[in-house]
């Protein structure tokens, strides 16, 4: 039985319902969570990041060579965000530095070796040295001075030698964890 | 409630300086420092509401025992949102772990059409934010504490005198405690003093002296952290711009139709440099910009505009032909454009003279490359402006956002959050103003950007410059005479600085050795050039050190004399040596960080290390710096092994940031000179990336560099850049010995691999 305002209309309006079309969407997964793209497929993940899930952490770098602020880890791997399209990343899953601190909020020990280390100059590149050290950590868990010297990054504050001992506390399992 | 009744109380702290007490919610303390004119009223408490922001207050003390502490000055990297807030905290004796800090931004009222400034100063990245808060911070916190111990002696019925503070807490001689918390809402109507409470002394210090690592570090790490390129207010549009290659050049033609049909483009607009203003205030270059509502869609807006410009005048530029022009200048034909210093009579010297020593060194022109590229946020409605901008100066940029649009002072409202680098790139304001004209255009909020490339294309850049040089030493091996002449594009032209005052920028007339040498001249000689120029930190100090700190160094192994003790004998015993402006040199201080750092690096090997060993010392704003170096020639690589650096700063506040700042200013000055050089032919800057403006790697950098610090008790001096002058030629000091490479011309990797 209809409410008593409810009106049955004569006809249907069947001209003024078009089905939306199927838009083709892409399945990611970053940070452990799962978001479906249904616009440009070659929209760079760095705006995907910024713009659209309003993950900052990932920095504005450079579109060639860049500082190394916008770096993310691609299936494991120290990506450019800039580099990168949506479309590529169908079936592999990124890591920002938003990712990095376990979900009850227990940092990353290298992201609280670099707070103990105060490995932090103007702090805007400091995102992009936490994902190219937790890679290299990842590969190399205890990783060597020249491993160390490989990192892609660029700093004009200076933070390289601090970062330095932020990677080496880390590795040694000092980094003080709660 | 009301703190007080009438006007609000305040104390005078200079003529133009005064304390204020700032009505705030129930159970909130609010003490805020201001500037005006020394009879001014202080604000009416209906303009504060009771949010923080809006208010602005230096200090506030909630119920719970929290403290929010305001940082007042732009951290651009150097730490003062950690320092500054601690001077205030340990002066009013709070729990640091409870204190929290907010970075203040602009806060302006209207002075009859005049801005009064609520927090004084503000101004980031010049190494004046220390000394200004040593001054003026201090008794924020002192009298902070004051009204928590008049509110504590009401509740206890003891005596304020026989109260004593300790981390948050009021204790009574008995053993009573009281939180600061619980007597926040009393102390607020507590009625101030006649005169300022009196500040700590020294021996009660518990923060200042102490480790305090960065205010922000967990939030940088966890990726929270928003720098203004990071914010998205409600009802935005994204612009970037498609920028002329010539600061003096034209539009010539523009089809945007296809621009406007990308899906998100909502507008095209074309701007220009305001014609007459000085450089920094007004955009760098005309523009094409394309407004958004995403990034990626004005992004491919720019990539369809059809665009072309029509040079300038400054598409003749060329860095070599002002190489050259430098040079002809510099022949000896030439009279200066100013005599900077003049002092005995350099020419009779030469009577004298056992050796000559002569040499021309060559810097290039460099670029800020901040980490944050160029960006602004504005909202622009007809009674208001509100700005997140990345600014060292934030009161600078209030001035071009007035001139732009007309509004009166405190309609112009701007925040600053954490600025990713500066190095004096934002002392200037050039994309405020366009960001002003975009938002003028526009019903919404306009986020400006500039890519990293543009950044680079597109800076006031530092200066490069030309030095020739001169020694003349006796028979005793005592240099008698020195004559310094430096050619230059003075980094302070078309900025209003009249041009008696151009070389100002480039090299100062109390700088080493001036005053240690009896027959000393120095002479600067003006490049004519229409290259946007800037300030830079550390200039012209780094500059004029490592052609200094160098050439003497050449004259020590020309004379095979032992580099320090040569160095230590110029400079003589420890005393004030007047500089002849009123300032002196304290050659004990500068020797002894001389000393520490030679000590520290085994000099007493230097001629028989396997590796080179170098030298260099200097003195910045009343504060010493000394680097000493280690350099291993490795096959086709140099490599820097061990860098020590000793500062002397007076009384250190947060030692961990000094040391952070000392590090990462010698690293930076390294970066510069290892690689850095900005090239420009028919008026285009020839680095596109940096690919092509190559900021050292963690390889090229040394591993380590071990700080000295010098204890001391004067008041503390800044330090953001201390570091950067004596880095380099220490460096090319010891990679002389470590390679018998001079190296008289930056940068050293590409002139070192050409000589060697």
């Amino acid at each position: 039985m209809l409410p008593a305002q409810a009106q049955v209309l004569p006809t249907a309006p069947e001209d003024t319902i078009v089905a939306e079309k199927v838009r083709a969407a892409i399945d990611v997964l970053i940070n452990g969570e799962h978001f479906r793209h249904t616009g440009d497929p070659d929209l760079p993940l760095l705006w995907y990041l910024r713009d659209v899930l309003r993950l900052t952490g990932t920095k504005i770098a450079g579109e060639q060579a860049g500082t190394g602020a916008d770096l993310v880890l691609l299936a494991g791997k120290p990506v450019p965000a800039a580099s990168v399209s949506i479309k590529e990343l169908a079936g592999r899953e990124v890591l920002t530095v938003e990712g990095l601190a376990a979900n009850d909020g227990t940092l990353h020990p290298l992201q609280q070796a670099f707070i103990d280390e105060d490995a932090i100059g103007c702090g805007y590149c400091t995102p992009g040295w936490l994902i190219s050290g937790v890679a290299l950590l990842r590969r190399k868990p205890q990783p060597t001075d020249d491993d160390i010297d490989q990192l892609p990054n660029v700093c004009r504050c200076g933070c390289q030698t601090r970062v330095r001992r932020a990677i080496k506390r880390a590795a040694a399992g000092k980094a003080n964890v709660a | 409630m009301s703190a007080v009744d009438g006007p609000l109380p305040y104390l005078r702290l200079s003529r133009r300086r005064f304390l204020q007490v700032l009505a705030g919610g129930a159970g909130v303390l609010m003490v805020g420092i201001g500037q005006a004119r020394a009879d001014a009223p202080p604000l009416p408490p209906g303009l504060l509401g009771d949010n923080f922001h809006a208010l602005g207050a230096y200090v506030r003390i909630d119920a719970d025992g929290n403290v929010l502490i305001g940082a007042r000055d732009p951290d651009t990297g150097t730490g003062v949102a950690t320092s500054l807030p601690l001077i205030i905290a340990e002066e009013m004796d709070a729990d640091w772990n409870r204190v929290s800090v907010v970075p203040l931004g602009l806060d302006v009222s209207d002075d009859n059409g005049q801005p009064r400034w609520t927090y004084g100063r503000q101004l980031g990245g010049t190494g004046t934010s220390i000394p200004a808060a040593w001054a003026d911070l201090r008794p924020v916190g002192a009298l902070v504490r004051w009204m928590l111990l008049q509110a504590a002696a009401t509740r206890l019925g003891v005596k304020a005198e026989r109260l004593r503070c300790e981390s948050g807490t009021v204790i009574a001689p008995d053993g009573r405690r009281v939180t600061y918390g619980s007597l926040a809402a009393a102390a607020s109507s507590v009625a101030l003093p006649s005169q300022m409470p009196p500040l700590k002394s020294p021996q009660q210090y518990r923060l200042i002296g102490r480790d305090a690592g960065d205010v922000d570090a967990r939030t940088m790490v966890t990726g929270q952290l928003r720098f203004a390129i990071d914010e998205r207010p409600g009802d935005f549009l994204i612009a970037v711009l498609a920028q002329c290659p010539w600061p003096d050049g034209t539009l010539a033609e523009l089809d945007s139709k296809d621009a406007l049909a990308v899906d998100g483009v909502a507008k095209v607009l074309s701007i220009a440099p305001e014609p007459g203003l000085p450089w920094g205030s007004t955009a760098i270059a005309p523009a094409v910009a394309v407004l958004a509502t995403s990034t990626w869609a004005a992004l491919q807006g720019r990539s369809k505009l059809k665009l072309t410009w029509k040079p300038g005048p400054s598409a003749s530029e060329d860095s070599g032909v002002l190489e050259q022009q430098a040079a002809k200048l510099l022949d000896g034909q030439t009279d200066p454009s100013m005599r900077v210093r003049n002092d005995g009579d350099v020419e009779t010297a030469g009577k004298h003279a056992a050796r000559r020593f002569n040499a021309t060194y060559f810097q290039p022109w460099l670029a800020h490359a901040t980490a944050e590229p160029m960006n602004c946020i504005v909202r622009l409605d007809k009674d208001q402006a509100q700005l997140v901008v990345p600014t060292q100066a934030p009161q600078q940029a209030w001035s071009v956002v007035r001139r732009l649009t007309g509004l009166a002072p405190a309609q112009i409202g701007i925040q600053v959050p954490r600025v990713g680098g500066g190095y004096g790139r934002r002392l200037d304001h050039d994309y405020v103003a366009e960001a002003v004209m975009l938002a003028k255009a526009v019903d919404k909020t306009v986020c400006l950007w500039w890519s990293r490339e543009q950044d680079l294309a597109h800076d006031f850049y530092q200066p490069g410059c030309v030095h020739s040089l001169q020694a003349i030493v006796d028979r005793r091996r005592n240099v008698i005479a020195w004559t310094q002449r430096m050619a230059s594009a003075s980094a302070t032209a078309h900025r209003g600085v009249p041009d008696s005052r151009l070389w100002a920028s480039e090299l100062r007339a109390t700088q080493m050795p001036a005053a240690l040498i009896p027959n000393y001249r120095s002479d600067w000689y003006a490049l004519s050039s229409a290259m946007p120029r800037g300030p830079a930190c550390g200039a012209p100090d780094v500059a004029n050190a490592f052609v200094v700190e160098s050439f003497i160094d050449e004259i020590a192994h020309q004379l095979r004399e032992n580099p320090l003790t040569f160095k230590l004998r110029l400079l003589g015993e420890p005393r004030q040596l007047p500089l002849g402006d009123g300032t002196t040199l304290d050659i004990g201080r500068l020797r002894h960080v001389l000393e520490l750092v030679a000590e520290r690096i085994g000099w007493k090997d230097w001629l028989h290390s396997v590796n080179g060993l170098g030298l260099a010392c200097w003195q910045l704003g009343g504060a010493y710096v000394a680097h000493a170096v280690e350099v291993a020639v490795d096959g086709e690589r140099l490599v820097i092994q061990r860098v020590v650096c000793a500062v002397d700063v007076g009384r250190v506040i947060n030692p961990l940031g000094l040391a952070d700042q000392v590090a990462g200013a010698t690293l930076d000055a390294m970066s510069n000179a290892l690689n850095l050089a900005i090239t420009f032919k028919g008026g285009r800057v020839q680095q596109q990336t940096l690919a092509d403006y190559p900021l050292a790697t963690m390889a090229q950098l040394p591993n380590d560099v071990e700080v000295i610090t010098v204890p001391g008790n004067r008041a503390p001096t800044g330090a953001s850049f201390l570091a950067m002058p004596s880095a380099a030629p220490a460096l090319a000091n010891a990679i002389f010995r470590a390679s018998a490479v001079r190296v008289r011309r930056l940068p050293l990797m590409a002139e070192w691999e050409r000589l060697r």
